[in-house]
């Protein structure tokens, strides 16, 4: 079945759909990751997107039970050079096709995929639609120009009501803005008492839940459209409880301090980022998933410091507050998918934590 | 941390000759190590013993010496030159052992020589068995269970502890020299036999089968700041069992899910840390099928062949970035070469696959055992980028130039019954037979029981043949056609499909608009701009290679190393890119062969991975319209294209198509002699077989027939008698169908080689060559000496007035090589190659004398005038030049070791000194063999040759050894006075010949051909046991006869004072 993608600019790509055949659009975006494409698929963050995946080859493993990071994928649409109809995979439950049709996402395939990518490389992230092979392209070229930039996605994948997954350690609670399952599997492995709340929770509703730190997730979107966040987190800051951001919960911990964001021309999307711990000089190859970044000079006269760059940029990866036990990282430890480099930072939260109630108990014997 | 401005000279180490095992990859390697330290101001000293090298080029090191890679030789160096550092992980295995073996001398501490990169201390913990094990125990990584062994017996309990079957790997050996698995007591003896053997520290390692299991490997990353980065993942498509260089591999891994990605990278990256590697690193792991469970097979400190695929397979140089780290850079202060932009401490992303399929010697090895295991046996590779597995692969098989065009071979196994034993047990077309056993009603699942190969691979390959089904089908239809070109078939096939020729096909579907476009590869899937010349084709909408205003000239170059067309014509291809710029046009290059250096993508102004077919090179053309093709750099590969491109409307440079013809076909050479009045050995050309019986009845045996057309001597053999040539007529012509064969009467005398370059008016001869082994063995087995010894004046003049008419008559433009042989004081040509030759790089090392750029100018239409030459010989050099063959017999079984006219050797090595004897003792040296100057030497030769042979004896005895022999040459001796030991022939109950040899009680064994290449033979037994067992087994008089010449000049004599002459003062 013929499938095209349209862009704002009127650039067509025509290839075979498969998936859904729901006509859907978005930002159309790229992935540089190699594997990873059903954690890519699943991951919150890319909520309204089209995702097009660089590596030509997608769905050899298949589609399994344990690699999905939300449970309702919330991306618009995802766009491979070739879709693999046999996987081979001992874990392998079925096809990329058979899941896309299953969340009701569209795909398409047997396009140049390169192509895209240096289009969307040389003139930034473009708005484009998957339409079927005889859709009126001069029609949907204007309905992309006219619709303006969602807003609402964090609403959008959020948790509507907090939920608890129990557990004996650490009390953490994660704001969702769209958090990857993998967030919460790090914070479970290490036995935290995982609360995770919606995106607008209060600091006082939070204080109420009495936690040993707060874990503020990724999430898809510009982060000037999450305001709700901001004065939580100065609140709980002020209350000397750790705080761990990461991706937009990076960019809102840095909003909150009066730090700037903008968007990138193309974003940073892949397995294969390298950031550079400034105090240490120490490389960690990241996983990364962001179109917007903290500027740097922004942080000036805040009480935040920037602690990590982009090898390849320069940009923001990560921020420490100069008093607080807070920190955050643009990339992400949890990776799925990706390298698991970064992972010692969840232990750096814990530990934070851990020093955090030390203090408190001694405030309290102090008293 | 910036380089370090404590060290300024560097000793680079190089891998020495090229053998199965350790290719061209090190001179890719070397190459970039030393361009990398120089570009850091640097001074570079570089030692290797390959003259075929790029590396060895004066211009890649301050100072380079072409010296025997041994402790002595080395540390004379170091002592001469007091380097600072020493970076020996990038000469491959033998640059490893030569750094441990310097540092145990001592010689690096006496004179204050650091190593560079990797500590010693990190290598012998990678490399020892033993302390790795330890290693990985300590860090909770797996490794199969396996025990280290140096004796038989302990061998024995092992299998009685885990079973059968098990993997047996000697300890500090290349390309599994020695290796194999063993599934049951007879095999074990056997194999672990020839590794203790093989071991250098007679130990071996025996370990549990996981044969099955997916192969995986990394090629990682580390500097002295701890940064760990992955440069490539491949997924070999043959399970464990099949050595990794043997294995088809694809890059990056294709089965694997991401989890399955991280966790082998994780455990890489903690081995590599563990390690303290700074530099590159290859792990090579196991992973189930069926679970997470994996083990690490192997860690390899160094750069290996693996790293030179990823290199090309990705665009990151892992040597170059590994001799900056060496010197003191950590990775995020090295820039991203091919982006510019970005840094090197990044992980390349793919947006292509890559497949690498090794390139075997059976077409030249008849005999072979081609059963594939743990030891390795390919000679080279060739490497292919597609959008698509399928595209990729056919690329890759018609890259190999094995006249498979499609995963089809040429006879395939047409049953069940054949086809099931060939897919259990893997040999070189293993590939071919998956397919054919698809096509012939085989389910995958039945073929995944047999070979283990993941199902994702085997229903790619069921595709194709679905695909091929349907092109049969449905024969003109261009919707088809597009699809069967974007899954990488080729016109060849296509046309055979549509019984259609393949510049029909070709025709058709450009006329279509069916044709390929140009993508980059740039370590980053586009995501950062890039301006790296290096492309490959496919079939999809964008085009990225943009066409400059320059005009530009396209060299073919030589396709995978295969015995006969080595790495000489890798440099040669190489210099010729360099002349061409320095000409000022683009110079572009098409090649497939990801070990060299012409593939490194900043050689050329462009580079196209592509297979070297008709279609693929007019594809570039199409894209590049260059002023015209080089040929004459790409040995065989690139000839063998001319006559094709040259009927699409292809420009030629240098020697014309016609000149080409005139020197290869045999008719029209023969005119052109007789017209010359240069003789030649009697001849002429055989289309039946019983053509070929009145030939040689009338010319007379011995004759020496031959294919026509034909490379390193391939299928050429020596026949005495008609029985013989009936024999050999029944295979040759089964071997190349196409062209005739050709008989021509064996002249039995010396053979000389000779080099020149003509532009039509001048030819100019650098240098003359004479071969230690009389004419009968190939020029590429034979020790070439220059300048030459033993020719007189008059003989000289003959061979440079003879060379010079026959440049002129030919009309070559460009290079020539000229084989000659001596006989009964005439000079007679054997054959003329219109091309570079493997001695073009040696000659032009030793005289100095840039021969491929000033033969490339030449074809570019500078005469030699205007370079400073005119016709005639170049003086000679004062000192003495040897040229020696290494053969990597070790490693293939059953392939019989005596020289013939069909080449054998994979490399060679240069000595150099200012005697024959000291060079001749250097060279042999650096080819691996122990010269001491007593022992004993054991004869087995062919009656006619015995009176020969007597002298040979006599003068060993007078030296000092001792002879040894079967009792009619024994007898024979002592009838001339010399003792002699007696030895029981084979077969023999008491202690025979083969005992000798197993024992190593000969260090010598002179075994000359009775005749016959049946193995059962007893002389192929007495050849075959001397090289598994590593005992110098010399099948030439000649040879032996040099070496006497050598071990005389090394011992001192001993002889009784004279009598005094009374008896005469009574007379």
């Amino acid at each position: 079945m013929k499938r095209n993608l349209v862009l704002e600019d009127g650039t067509v790509f025509s290839g075979t759909g498969f998936g859904s055949e729901e006509e859907k659009g978005g930002e159309v975006v790229f992935n540089t990751g190699m594997t990873g494409y059903q954690e890519i698929l699943s991951d919150p963050s890319y909520c309204g997107q089209i995702v097009t995946l660089t590596y030509p080859l997608i769905g050899n493993y298949g589609v399994n039970r344990q690699d999905f990071e939300s449970i309702s994928p919330a991306v618009h649409g995802l766009i491979v050079n070739e879709a693999c109809s046999l996987p081979s995979h001992y874990q392998s439950l079925g096809t990329m096709d058979e899941l896309l049709k299953a969340k009701n996402i569209p795909g398409l395939q047997g396009i140049d995929t390169r192509k895209l990518t240096r289009l969307i490389r040389k003139h930034g992230t473009l708005k484009g639609k998957l339409v079927a092979g005889d859709a009126d392209i001069n029609a949907v070229v204007e309905e992309l120009k006219s619709s303006p930039l969602r807003t609402d996605q964090v609403k959008t994948v959020s948790t509507k009501t907090p939920y608890h997954l129990p557990n004996t350690g650490k009390r953490v609670v994660v704001l969702d803005y769209g958090a990857k399952s993998g967030i919460l599997r790090e914070l479970s492995r290490r036995n935290c008492d995982v609360v995770v709340v919606p995106h607008n929770t209060t600091a006082s509703e939070i204080l109420l839940l009495n936690p040993d730190g707060i874990l503020l997730s990724n999430g898809p979107g510009d982060p000037k459209d999450v305001p709700e966040a901001l004065p939580m987190i100065k609140t709980i800051l002020e209350e000397n409880i750790p705080l761990f951001g990461i991706c937009l919960g990076h960019q809102l911990f840095a909003l909150a301090h009066g730090a700037n964001t903008e968007k990138l021309k193309f974003g940073h999307r892949g397995s294969n980022h390298p950031v550079k711990d400034l105090a240490t000089g120490k490389i960690t190859m990241t996983a990364q998933n962001h179109g917007y970044t903290v500027r740097t000079e922004s942080l000036a006269g805040t009480e935040l410091e920037l602690t990590h760059v982009a090898v390849n940029d320069g940009t923001a990866e990560g921020l420490g507050h100069k008093t607080k036990p807070a920190f955050s990282v643009q990339y992400h430890p949890e990776a799925s998918p990706g390298p698991m480099d970064a992972n010692p930072l969840f232990e750096k939260f814990m530990n934070m934590m851990e020093t955090a109630k030390e203090k408190g108990n001694q405030l309290c014997l102090n008293a | 941390m910036p380089k370090r401005l404590d060290i300024k000279k560097i000793l680079v180490i190089g891998s020495g000759p090229i053998v199965i095992g350790q290719a061209a990859e090190f001179d890719y390697a070397g190459t970039q190590a030393c361009q990398a330290l120089k570009e850091e101001g640097y001074e570079v000293i570089l030692v290797n013993s390959n003259p075929a090298t790029i590396m060895t080029d004066t211009t890649m090191a301050d100072k380079v010496f072409i010296e025997p890679l041994t402790v002595p030789f080395v540390s004379r160096i170091i002592r001469q030159e007091r380097p600072d550092g020493l970076l020996a992980t990038l000469g491959g295995q033998t640059g490893l052992n030569l750094a441990v073996e310097l540092s145990e001398s001592g010689i690096l501490e006496e004179c204050g020589v650091e190593l560079l990169g990797t500590t010693l201390a990190s290598i012998q913990q990678a490399e020892d068995r033993e302390l790795f094990r330890g290693l990985m125990n300590e860090l909770n990584e797996p490794v199969p269970e396996s025990e280290i062994i140096r004796s038989l017996e302990e061998a024995k309990a092992f299998t009685a502890e885990i079973g059968y079957p098990v993997i047996i790997r000697p300890a500090f050996t290349l390309g599994g020299t020695g290796g194999g698995i063993a599934s049951n007591e007879e095999e074990l003896d056997e194999i672990v036999a020839s590794g203790l053997h093989a071991s250098p520290v007679h130990q071996v390692l025996l370990e549990k089968s996981i044969a099955g299991f997916k192969e995986i490997e990394y090629e990682v990353m580390r500097d002295s700041n701890d940064t760990s980065i992955v440069v490539c993942n491949m997924e070999n498509i043959d399970p464990v069992g099949i050595h990794t260089g043997d294995s088809i591999v694809v890059a990056p891994s294709q089965t694997l899910s991401d989890r399955d990605y991280q966790l082998l990278r994780n455990a890489s990256l903690k081995i590599i840390r563990a390690l303290k590697i700074e530099g590159g690193c290859n792990v090579q792991l196991a992973l189930d099928p069926d679970s997470s469970d994996y083990y690490i097979i192997e860690v390899n400190p160094r750069v290996s062949r693996s790293s030179a695929l990823a290199s090309k397979a990705t665009g990151y140089p892992i040597a170059k970035i590994a001799a900056k780290i060496a010197v003191g850079y950590t990775l995020d202060e090295i820039k991203n070469p091919v982006t510019g932009s970005t840094y090197a401490s990044f992980e390349p992303a793919l947006d292509y696959i890559v497949t690498k399929i090794p390139r075997w010697p059976f077409d030249k090895f008849e005999g072979a055992n081609r059963k594939l295991g743990t030891q390795m046996k390919a000679t080279g590779e060739v490497m292919a980028i597609g959008r698509n597995l399928e595209e990729s692969l056919l690329k890759a098989v018609r890259s190999l130039e094995t006249k498979c065009y499609h995963l089809e071979l040429e006879q395939p196994k047409q049953s069940r019954e054949e086809l099931i034993p060939a897919l259990t047990d893997a040999d070189d077309e293993r590939i071919y037979h998956v397919a054919q056993a698809i096509r012939i009603g085989m389910t995958v699942q039945e073929i995944w029981e047999l070979t283990k190969i993941d199902l994702f691979f085997l229903e790619k390959i069921k595709g194709i043949i679905d695909l091929e089904q349907n092109m049969r089908n449905n024969v003109g239809d261009l919707e088809l056609l597009k699809a069967a070109k974007e899954k990488g078939f080729s016109d060849v096939w296509l046309a055979k499909a549509w019984n259609m020729t393949e510049k029909e096909i070709y025709t058709l579907r450009t006329n279509e608009g069916i044709r390929p476009v140009y993508k980059m590869v740039d370590t980053c899937a586009a995501e950062f701009e890039s301006e790296t010349p290096y492309y490959y084709g496919t079939y999809a909408d964008e085009n990225e290679s943009n066409l400059t205003e320059r005009e530009s000239v396209l060299v073919l170059g030589s396709g995978p190393i295969r015995i006969g067309q080595g790495i000489e014509f890798d440099y040669a291809t190489v210099h010729t890119v360099w002349a061409i710029k320095e000409a000022g046009y683009e110079a572009i290059i098409i090649n497939n062969n990801p070990e060299t250096v012409s593939t490194d993508f900043s050689t050329s102004d462009k580079l196209y991975f592509e297979p070297l077919t008709v279609e693929d090179v007019m594809h570039v053309i199409d894209q590049e319209k260059p002023k015209g093709v080089i040929v004459q750099f790409g040995g065989q590969t690139a000839i063998n294209l001319a006559e094709a491109l040259h009927d699409r409307g292809v420009a030629i440079l240098g020697t014309s198509l016609d000149s080409m013809d005139r020197a290869e076909d045999r008719d029209r050479f023969e005119q052109a002699m007789q017209s010359l009045n240069i003789p030649q050995p009697e001849g002429a050309t055989a289309f039946s077989v019983k053509e070929a019986q009145v030939i040689a009845e009338r010319i007379g045996y011995p004759v020496l027939v031959r294919p026509s057309y034909v490379l390193g001597g391939r299928a050429m053999e020596i026949v005495y008698k008609e029985k013989e040539l009936l024999q050999y007529m029944e295979n040759a012509v089964r071997v190349n169908p196409e062209h005739p064969v050709l008989i021509d009467r064996y002249l039995e005398g010396k053979e000389v080689e000779v080099d020149a370059i003509s532009d039509g008016k001048d030819v100019f001869i650098p240098g003359i060559m004479e071969h230690i082994e009389r004419a009968g063995v190939h020029s590429g087995d034979s020790i070439a000496v220059y300048p030459p010894q033993r020719l007189t004046p008059e003989q000289k003049e003959k061979i440079i007035d003879r060379t010079i008419s026959m440049a002129k008559g030919l009309g070559i433009i460009g290079l020539l090589n000229i084989q000659f042989v001596l006989h009964k004081d005439e000079v007679y040509v054997l054959e003329v190659n219109p091309r570079s030759s493997r001695t073009v790089p040696f000659l032009s090392k030793i005289t100095g004398i840039p021969m491929a750029n000033l033969a490339t100018k030449v074809i570019l239409g500078t005469p030699l005038s205007d370079m400073g030459y005119s016709t005639g010989y170049a003086p000679e050099k004062e000192e003495v030049f040897v040229k020696v063959p290494v053969f990597s017999f070790a490693k293939l079984r059953r392939v019989d070791t005596y020289l013939s006219p069909e080449m054998k050797s994979t490399g060679e090595v240069m000595g150099r000194d200012t005697t024959l004897q000291k060079a001749l003792y250097k060279g042999l040296v650096a080819s691996g063999m122990k010269i001491p100057t007593y022992g004993t030497v054991l004869f087995t030769v062919a009656d006619k040759d015995k009176p020969e042979a007597l002298r040979l004896m006599k003068r060993f005895y007078e030296i000092g050894y001792t002879i040894m022999a079967t009792e009619g040459t024994a007898n024979y001796l002592k009838e001339q006075q010399i003792p002699v030991t007696v030895v029981h022939k084979i077969g023999s109950k008491e202690r025979n010949l083969l005992d000798v040899i197993r024992q190593g009680e000969a260090q010598f064994v002179v075994n000359t051909l009775t005749k016959g290449k049946v193995p059962a033979r007893d002389g192929f037994r007495i050849r075959r046991e001397s090289s598994e067992n590593g005992v110098v087994c010399l099948t030439s008089l000649d040879t032996a006869e040099a070496l006497l010449g050598v071990l005389e000049s090394l011992t001192f004599t001993a002889r009784q004072m004279p009598a005094f002459e009374k008896d005469r003062a009574l007379v």
